[in-house]
């Protein structure tokens, strides 16, 4: 009996159990993170090229994936990225009994290119026909240094084109397209009134005919423009780098598509950090190149950064000020109960409901309703402004679904606030109003801090609704040096759609297994930075209005 | 109303006017409180004015030793109701200007809720319902025309709980004079210095003024609340256990205050410490279940109190 009462009513079971369920809990996390940053830390670092020789005598050249061993058969097979995916698959499977000689050749070179992902192969030749490179040096410097002519050929000759032509484009597409779509709505809807022939319709088909005239100027411009710009690079495309492939195959590669080159088997430990650097800045700076297969991440950073910003400029004063109102000035009664549970109810739907809500409330009603007011021509031509998705509407699906966190939490805040601190105030003669404003909101501001924490990191983190409200595969940054700057109306990029996409959507699922975990850490790293901003300026305010327990 | 309606007329007209709910009578006040005849006896012989015959004027049912000169509040027939349940029942009594008075009783009598009405703190508290008359200066400040927060102005709150701003030191003196609107720098920092020197608590922040005031001790808090209520210059404070949460050197150190404002303004203390009430006070009410037993002049109240029930509460007997 006593020695029963020592050990289970001393509870040291129970200190067992919370302490292993913690464990487990943070091992899981570690866990996480530790193979999101495993698998994603490593990708930036160029890997060994090995030139791999078959039993049968065939020779390929590849960087090894994974070994994987075959219990049943008893074989271990070795996975290579082989590259040169116009000459057959990327990835090949080999039987580790098939492998004779394995070497590490000094001059492989693995080449990015703008299509057709990287190639693997020995550099044979450069042929510089328009280009003046100096003929001495190892053939990879004057790969290198062709590479630079080319680049800045490319900058001073074809670069001001392409700027020209996206000047016109955007006219074209932006200015010139939607005053014709306007001007010919006014023209139906007179030819509806029959009032055609009046002065009015006269004028109208004046500046059609005017727009007509710019349009196809504009085209005229843009065609001479294109052409020669097309000129300009076949004459750069003539200059191409002649590669040799393991099998002894040649490929010529015009220099133009060639996005940068290494050789990764003489690379030091120094030129390997470089490399490193240099493709993390790329990852962050780019565009995403080849349907989001290679390239940079910038547009999905961008969008995602910016969606939470709106999320929290929509949905963080609205909770705010509806926490204050069912903490401080609603009577408890029967409705403002209902309220609460239903507003604590609100957190738990799915997000994928939100997604629906914003599709049928904010793109159809709202959106469909500011188009039919505003630009009604522009929903006749079949081009609505609002009345599709774009990262407003999907800031303010998320914000919707984010709310109900704000308003707990700041609920919660004002009530944790002692009840004398208030009347305190109010014994001096102050209003409710300057309580709230001078004491309580000031106290409460760390716990609303922490409501907008969890909103931030559950809107950052959300996928499915956006899929539905304006998330794109691919789409520029909705931000410009045109007025207005940020274009709301404009479809986005973000992080989590960009991983659904290039791991479930792309043509090439085992080529974008990098990205995808590249991308994942990428995001966990911005919610991260993003919410430990929110906890440092938390802290800031938990220092500077403690309440210490008297 | 008639006299000693507390134990001799549970369904008089108190009730049935009031809340048609039948008055619980007194219970046996301790192992002396014996025999009921003898206190009835003994309470219209003492009583100043038999309240029967002039309701709302003097006092009724409460033994009170002699008229004051010149009260600055006059409750008459105060009655508070949470909800349905009297929290205070026919609460007549005036307090004299300038001097300190002390409402003693058990807990749960009513003493803090009646202190709460003197600046009308209970209208905070959803469901409470105060009739009667509270008058401050010929106002009656239960009128629900009454300018609360003037009220609160000109009737300051310390509570039993320090409770500062998580401001500085500075701020949570100037924040009455804030709120009323007063930004002239000049102004403030003079208030603040005069207020917190009258709180006895120059010496220990005059060179942390812009400190948070967090980091002061409980008896700091408590100076620091008391120079908060000075700086807008009541009339009145109120003062609801105001030593409760100390130590006993800062218990005397309030204490030694309250005696250095007496004059100035007038003073009312709730307090559970009797030798507190004697100490400090000129005047002392004892409240017992809602209802004033006995108010007189502090020295006379402690030495040869009129009731039983007093006698009873202040010797220890009960309560």
């Amino acid at each position: 009996m006593k020695r029963q009462r020592g050990f289970w009513q001393k509870g040291e079971p129970f200190v067992w159990a919370t302490g292993a369920a913690l464990a487990v809990t943070l091992s899981l996390t570690v866990l996480l993170l530790a193979v999101v940053s495993w698998n994603g830390l490593g990708v930036p670092w160029p890997k060994p090229l090995a030139l791999v020789e078959l039993n049968d005598g065939s020779q390929l050249l590849g960087q090894h994936v994974e070994t994987e061993s075959d219990a049943a058969a008893g074989v271990q097979r070795v996975k290579f990225n082989v590259a040169n995916r116009e000459e057959g698959a990327a990835f090949v499977w080999i039987d580790q009994s098939q492998i004779r000689i394995q070497s590490l050749p000094a001059d492989a070179m693995v080449v990015e290119r703008e299509t057709n992902l990287n190639y693997h192969g020995f550099l044979d030749e450069l042929v510089t026909p328009g280009l003046d490179v100096v003929p001495d040096g190892s053939v990879r410097d004057r790969l290198a240094a062709a590479l630079d002519a080319v680049r800045s050929r490319t900058r001073v000759e074809v670069a001001p084109l392409k700027k020209q032509e996206e000047t016109i484009s955007r006219e074209l597409n932006d200015t010139v397209k939607y005053q014709k779509v306007e001007v010919e709505y006014r023209a139906k809807l007179l030819a509806r009134a029959s009032r055609e022939g009046t002065d009015e319709s006269r004028l109208l088909a004046d500046q059609l005919r005017t727009l007509e005239a710019r349009e196809s100027e504009l085209k005229q411009r843009a065609f001479q423009i294109t052409q020669e710009r097309t000129g300009l690079e076949s004459a750069l495309r003539e200059n191409v780098a002649v590669f040799r492939n393991a099998a002894g195959q040649q490929r010529p590669i015009a220099l133009v598509d060639i996005v940068r080159f290494h050789c990764p088997n003489q690379m030091g430990f120094l030129a390997k950090c470089g490399h490193y650097t240099m493709k993390v800045w790329q990852l962050l700076a780019d565009d995403p190149r080849e349907a989001n297969q290679d390239g940079g991440l910038r547009p999905a950073i961008f969008g995602t950064v910016l969606l939470v910003f709106l999320m929290a400029i929509a949905c963080f004063p609205l909770g705010v000020l509806s926490g204050i109102y069912l903490g401080e000035y609603a009577r408890d009664g029967l409705l403002v109960r209902l309220v609460r549970v239903a507003v604590n109810n609100l957190a738990g739907i799915p997000s994928i409901v939100y997604g629906i809500f914003g599709l049928g409330f904010f793109i159809y009603l709202i959106g469909g309703s500011l188009d039919q007011w505003f630009f009604p021509a522009r929903v006749d031509a079949g081009e609505p402004v609002f009345g599709r998705g774009c990262i407003l509407w999907a800031s303010l699906t998320l914000g919707l679904l984010t709310i109900p966190v704000v308003i707990v939490s700041t609920e919660e805040a004002l009530r944790a606030i002692p009840r004398g601190v208030s009347e305190g105030s109010y014994a001096l003669g102050a209003t409710k109003f300057q309580t709230l404003r001078r004491v309580l909101l000031p106290m409460a501001s760390p716990g609303m801090m922490t409501g907008f924490i969890l909103a931030m990191a559950r809107a950052a983190g959300e996928v499915a609704p956006l899929m539905i409200t304006g998330a794109a595969k691919s789409a520029p940054i909705p931000v410009s040096g045109e007025f207005p700057f940020v274009h709301l109306d404009r479809q986005f990029m973000h992080l989590g759609f960009h991983i659904f996409d290039i791991s479930c959507k792309s043509p090439n699922v085992e080529a974008t297994k990098p990205m995808v975990y590249v991308t994942t850490m990428l995001l966990l790293l911005i919610v991260i930075a993003m919410t430990s901003i929110a906890i440092y300026f938390r802290n800031r305010m938990r220092t500077r209005y403690q309440i210490r327990s008297i | 109303m008639n006299n000693l309606i507390h134990r001799d007329a549970p369904d008089g007209e108190l009730s049935s006017s009031n809340h048609g709910q039948p008055k619980k009578p007194l219970p046996a006040w301790g192992p002396a409180a014996a025999g009921n005849d003898a206190r009835q006896e003994k309470l219209p012989g003492n009583a100043q004015t038999d309240g029967a015959a002039q309701p709302g004027e003097g006092v009724a049912k409460t033994v009170v030793s002699g008229p004051i000169a010149d009260p600055i509040v006059r409750a008459r027939n105060v009655y508070l109701y949470y909800g349905n349940a009297a929290a205070l029942t026919d609460v007549t009594m005036d307090i004299p200007r300038g001097q300190v008075t002390a409402l003693i009783g058990p807990s749960g009598c009513g003493k803090s809720t009646f202190l709460r009405c003197l600046n009308r703190m209970n209208d905070l508290i959803d469901n409470v319902r105060t009739t009667g008359r509270i008058e401050l200066d010929d106002q009656d400040i239960l009128d629900p025309t009454v300018d609360v927060i003037d009220l609160r102005r000109r009737v300051g709150m310390v509570f039993q709980k320090p409770t500062p701003f998580p401001k500085t030191i500075y701020e949570n003196v100037a924040y009455g004079l804030r709120i009323a609107g007063i930004r002239k720098k000049s102004v403030l920092d003079e208030v603040v210095e005069t207020s917190i020197k009258r709180a006895a608590l120059w010496d220990e922040v005059k060179d942390r003024l812009h400190d948070s005031a967090m980091g002061l001790s409980g008896g700091q808090h408590q100076r620091l609340c008391i120079a908060r209520s000075i700086a807008v210059d009541p009339e009145i404070i109120l003062m609801d256990e105001p030593c409760s949460a100390l130590d006993p050197r800062s218990t005397t150190r309030i204490e030694e205050l309250i005696g250095e404002l007496r004059g100035d303004y007038t003073i009312v203390i709730v307090t559970h410490n009797m030798q507190q009430a004697a100490r400090v006070s000129d005047y002392t009410a004892f409240l017992y279940e809602g209802v004033l037993i006995e108010f007189s002049d502090t020295t006379r109240l402690f030495t040869t109190p009129a009731v039983r029930e007093t006698e009873d509460y202040i010797t220890g007997r009960f309560g």
